[in-house]
């Protein structure tokens, strides 16, 4: 950073895209979150990483309304995302979501399954969206397949389309919940580069993954989840070189191998 | 000759018409239990579950008897044979196609309703452009073999006194045993033949839907 930029972002404070406070989620008696605060400044990537159930997914669902929360409250750009409520379809439409389950609309081609929120939704016009359309397919190197329907394309093709139509609607943030997981090793790269591409042109994003080399590579700050509270968080630098806490040591440790 | 041709002829249109009002009338009753059955509570589930099994272990012929002499006898109502039929076929085929409906749609994957969800369409925009689509190209096929049961099924009226096409088919055979011992075989033949004509282009219909979903499935 540079001195100016430092006065800059020290005279605004960075804008907060996600706001999350004492959020608890429970499923019956099973307390998934206990008290989570967290947010997200635009053009900030966040790597959720913990071990399996620790509810990172979960978390994710409740930030666009999938889930009710039993505490606390989330918000986008100060606008209550609350379970349920007729302001979840606005704000949906500036959470874009993809899965880890490929979950294209197996009825619609390509091109169809990207064009059909902003047209339905936004009532935008065709040619307009399926310019767009048409310019994201060929930034992810798909445009070739867009009328292709999903069950031609492989899982990795697959990913890359189902992150066009999220970002056809011109979200605030990206959520993106381990969409490689399914994917054979040789695909994870072309769905990952994708995402730090993203990343490099400044979109928000908060991302669950199993990938700590892309993990390190792309986020700019490492949220540690475990036990249904953040143990520990911080850039990636240091959150890989050094974890503070001797739980995230732990889980770190998984990834690495010795005879 | 061509008189009997005529006779089997109305008789097949006996045949067809207690199925086309059957059909018609389990189309849309199945499809409201198929809603019904998608319900989450348990009771209704419950209900519409043993309305199911009895309806699929009781052979079609008890329920002719039941509905033409029991339901008469009891009630005082007098059902005339073709009412009987439409109401027994349409008992059964409400059943089974509800149990298609729900089935299609709860062969669709949860994610198809939560991405639908979370590109901001609102619920009645996901039903109409994602989920009926998808029940739909999964249901039709199963609703044109339903059909074809049922149409071929209508045989047993015939059991309650109705002159569909199978029984004009034995008047025919037996007011010509003496002059024709051989009656028997054309006659079952043509008999075949319009069951055919009938069947035949909706088996081809189901086959060449499936046939054009494979690509987009
Ligand atoms: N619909 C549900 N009903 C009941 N319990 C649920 C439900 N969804 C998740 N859970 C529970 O919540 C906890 C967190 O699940 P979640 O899927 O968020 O974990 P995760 O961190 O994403 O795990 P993974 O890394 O395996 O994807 C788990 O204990 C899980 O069993
Ligand atoms: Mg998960």
């Amino acid at each position: 950073m540079t001195e100016q930029e430092q006065n800059a972002s020290a005279a605004n404070p960075p804008e907060h895209i996600i706001d999350i406070s004492g959020l608890v989620k429970s499923f019956g008696d099973n307390v998934v979150l206990d008290g989570i605060d967290m947010s997200v400044s635009r053009g900030e990537v966040v790597v959720l990483i913990g071990p399996s159930g620790c509810g990172k997914s979960t978390l994710l669902r409740c930030l666009n309304g999938l889930e009710p929360i039993q505490g606390g409250s989330i918000s986008l750009h100060g606008e209550p995302v609350v379970y349920g409520s007729k302001s979840l379809y606005k704000i949906r439409q500036k959470i874009g979501m993809v899965f880890q389950s490929y979950d294209l609309f197996p009825h619609l081609t390509v091109l169809k399954n990207i064009m059909l929120s902003p047209i339905k939704v936004q009532k935008r016009s065709k040619e307009d969206t399926e310019k767009e359309a048409m310019e994201l397919l060929e930034r992810v190197g798909l445009a070739d397949k867009a009328k292709s329907y999903p069950s031609e394309l492989s899982g990795g093709q697959k990913q890359r389309v189902a992150i066009c139509r999220s970002l056809i609607m011109n979200p605030e943030i990206m959520l993106l919940d381990e969409i490689t997981a399914a994917l054979d090793p040789e695909m994870v790269h072309e769905v990952l580069n994708v995402v730090l591409d993203l990343a490099k042109n400044g979109t928000t994003m908060m991302i669950v993954t199993h990938e700590m080399a892309f993990a390190e590579a792309v986020a700019d700050r490492i949220i540690f989840l475990d036990g249904g509270s953040i143990i520990e968080q911080g850039v990636p630098s240091e959150f890989f070189k050094r974890p503070q806490t001797e739980r995230a040591e732990r889980f770190l440790k998984t990834f690495t191998y010795s005879k | 000759m061509g008189n009997n041709f005529l006779r089997l002829l109305s008789g097949l249109w006996v045949t067809v018409r207690i199925s086309l009002i059957s059909i018609a009338f389990s189309l849309v009753l199945g499809t409201l239990l198929g809603a019904v059955m998608t319900s989450k509570n348990k009771v209704v589930k419950v209900i519409c579950r043993v309305y199911l099994e009895i309806v699929r272990i009781m052979p079609q012929l008890v329920w002719l008897f039941i509905v033409f002499f029991g339901v008469t006898r009891l009630t005082g109502a007098n059902f005339g044979g073709e009412t009987s039929a439409v109401i027994v076929f349409t008992i059964w085929g409400a059943a089974e196609m509800g149990d298609l409906v729900r089935g299609a749609f709860q062969a669709i994957p949860k994610h198809q309703f939560e991405s639908s969800l979370s590109l901001g369409l609102t619920k009645p925009q996901m039903y109409l452009n994602i989920i009926f689509p998808q029940a739909l190209r999964n249901l039709l096929p199963n609703v044109i073999n339903l059909a074809t049961r049922m149409i071929k099924t209508t045989a047993l009226v015939s059991i309650i006194g109705i002159t569909e096409v199978l029984k004009v088919g034995k008047q025919i055979i037996d007011a010509n045993r003496f002059e024709f011992p051989n009656a028997a075989i054309w006659v079952y033949a043509a008999i075949f033949f319009m069951y055919f004509l009938i069947c035949f282009p909706l088996s081809m219909i189901s086959r060449a839907i499936v046939k054009k979903q494979q690509r987009s499935e």
